[in-house]
């Protein structure tokens, strides 16, 4: 905690990981995890992208920031000055998951469920959530169950759901990996969006051509372990590390990380 | 096979002359298991949703518990209950023993592990699914089990209906509590009980088959209600 910085009041950034580590079953998953996520009022980037191969631990990375996952070693610390209060910490961040999951109700019930946790009256509700959905394309199915929507659909409502609470920092777990590519573009288009209006987004992502076009910074994982964490432009043109290197070029194989696997076994990602 | 054509026209004659005292013990049967089956289920639907949201030491135990609950047999629960409200029981000073309250007590006592254990099944399936989301929404733990709650309510028609089901048709229990007097706690188990005991079989079985009818317009309704819901609404 030595490093406290002082933000303007309200915010729950910087965001900084101390050696952290994770296991499961008895693996370890996640290894010696170090780094800050700035807030947006230090003209830091506004997207982070975490790119690695399958199993690299992004996704667990992201449940460890977001407090879904406790970590087994080391600290995740807010250094914010609204971070005082854990309960802030949680109701100023979202997330949207590879498979959106959609509570059992219409759609706009859906959104209006994430603005009644944060004590949002009903009153005002209505109005935000028909204009979430507007915003989202969805306006037309505010009474469809969302279960009932296409997949694509669905995770523009999960992503209206998320950006319902107005969070600071949004998590991105590949969003668009199951999307085709008009519903990958919408996605993308209101995470743009979001982010002009101040939100720090964090996303994890397998689309190269994507992280390229959208990344402010990117961090590139590796068995648990950042290997490199860049800015984007910096990352594509000269990597440093050479395993980011080959991840690029296309080269970092699959039998190429079971074998480096074997020994050690394969982190969940 | 001339007691079940007894008992047929029996039934008939007692549904369609509108008899007073039979209507007298069916709506204090409907009375006491319908205000039983509601008690157990605030009790045992938010304990159910608890046992599957929540991680706790003993949690096992306790599901196999409840779920060993569920086969309760009924003469222990009356004769628990009994000893409880008698004039020399712990409860004895409230006077309870041989009323409708008696009866609801011990029901709510049989029905509660059913709820409780079908509510749990219900919602662990249900808060595998949701639980990342509603811990990322920062739901607390009470508006997460309200949120699995309604969700599942289609679905919890189900453990209601079982509990009903077990109310109704015991015996055991209402018989030692109620004491099955005449216009006071006499409800339609005991009333065939009685009747079989007392050699009138065709009454007996009569009354069966209106118990029966009964039970199946409760579940045929519970059914319908949850098609008609799922069909418009949850998917």
């Amino acid at each position: 905690m030595t490093d406290r910085q002082h933000q303007p009041s309200g915010a729950i950034l910087p965001l900084s990981l101390q050696g952290v580590g994770l296991f499961r079953d008895g693996k370890r998953v996640i290894k010696d995890v170090d780094c800050t996520f700035e807030g947006r009022e230090d003209n830091a980037p506004g997207k982070t992208f975490i790119v690695g191969p399958n199993g690299a631990g992004k996704s667990l990375l992201l449940r460890i920031c977001h407090g879904l996952v406790r970590p087994d070693e080391g600290r995740v610390i807010w250094l914010g000055d609204a971070a005082k209060d854990a309960n802030t910490v949680k109701k100023r961040q979202a997330m949207v998951f590879q498979r959106p999951v959609l509570l059992r109700r219409s759609a706009q019930a859906n959104i209006d469920f994430a603005l009644s946790l944060r004590g949002i009256p009903r009153s005002e509700r209505s109005d935000r959530v028909q204009a979430l959905l507007q915003q989202t394309g969805l306006g037309r199915l505010a009474k469809t169950p969302a279960r009932a929507l296409s997949f694509g659909e669905q995770q523009r409502l999960a992503l209206a759901r998320a950006l319902a609470i107005e969070p600071e920092l949004l998590y991105l777990d590949e969003p668009t990996a199951s999307l085709d590519p008009a519903s990958a573009h919408m996605v993308e288009d209101l995470v743009e969006q979001a982010v002009s209006k101040g939100t720090r987004v964090i996303m994890s992502s397998h689309d190269l051509a994507q992280t390229a076009r959208m990344a402010d910074d990117v961090i590139f994982m590796h068995r648990g372990r950042i290997k490199e964490r860049a800015v984007a432009a910096d990352f594509f043109n000269a990597p440093k590390n050479d395993l980011a290197r080959d991840f690029l070029d296309g080269k970092l194989l699959w039998w190429r990380r079971r074998s480096i696997y074997g020994s050690e076994g394969e982190p969940c990602g | 096979m001339d007691t079940f054509l007894d008992a047929l026209s029996a039934a008939f004659a007692l549904i369609f002359a509108g008899d007073a005292d039979l209507l007298q013990i069916l709506s204090l049967s409907l009375q006491v298991s319908l205000s039983a089956v509601a008690i157990a289920v605030l009790i045992g639907m938010p304990l159910g949703g608890l046992i599957a949201i929540r991680r706790f030491p003993g949690r096992q135990v306790l599901i196999v518990v409840f779920n060993a609950l569920m086969g309760l047999p009924p003469v222990v629960v009356g004769l628990g209950v009994y000893l409880l409200l008698s004039r020399s029981g712990p409860f004895g000073v409230f006077g309870l023993l041989y009323t409708p309250t008696a009866m609801i007590i011990a029901q709510v006592i049989l029905v509660v592990p059913i709820i409780v254990s079908l509510t749990r099944q219900t919602l662990d399936a249900l808060w595998r699914e949701y639980s990342e989301t509603l811990n990322s929404l920062a739901a607390s733990p009470a508006q997460s089990l309200v949120a699995v709650l309604w969700d599942a309510r289609f679905s919890l028609i189900t453990a209601v209906l079982a509990g009903l089901g077990r109310a109704i048709a015991e015996v055991g229990a209402v018989m030692i509590v109620g004491g099955n007097i005449d216009s006071v706690t006499r409800v339609m188990t005991t009333a065939i009980a009685l009747e079989a005991s007392k050699g009138e079989l065709a009454l007996a079985l009569g009354l069966g088959i209106i118990l029966l009818l009964v039970s199946v317009c409760l579940n045929l309704f519970g059914h319908g209600m949850t098609r008609l819901v799922t069909n418009e609404a949850t998917q």
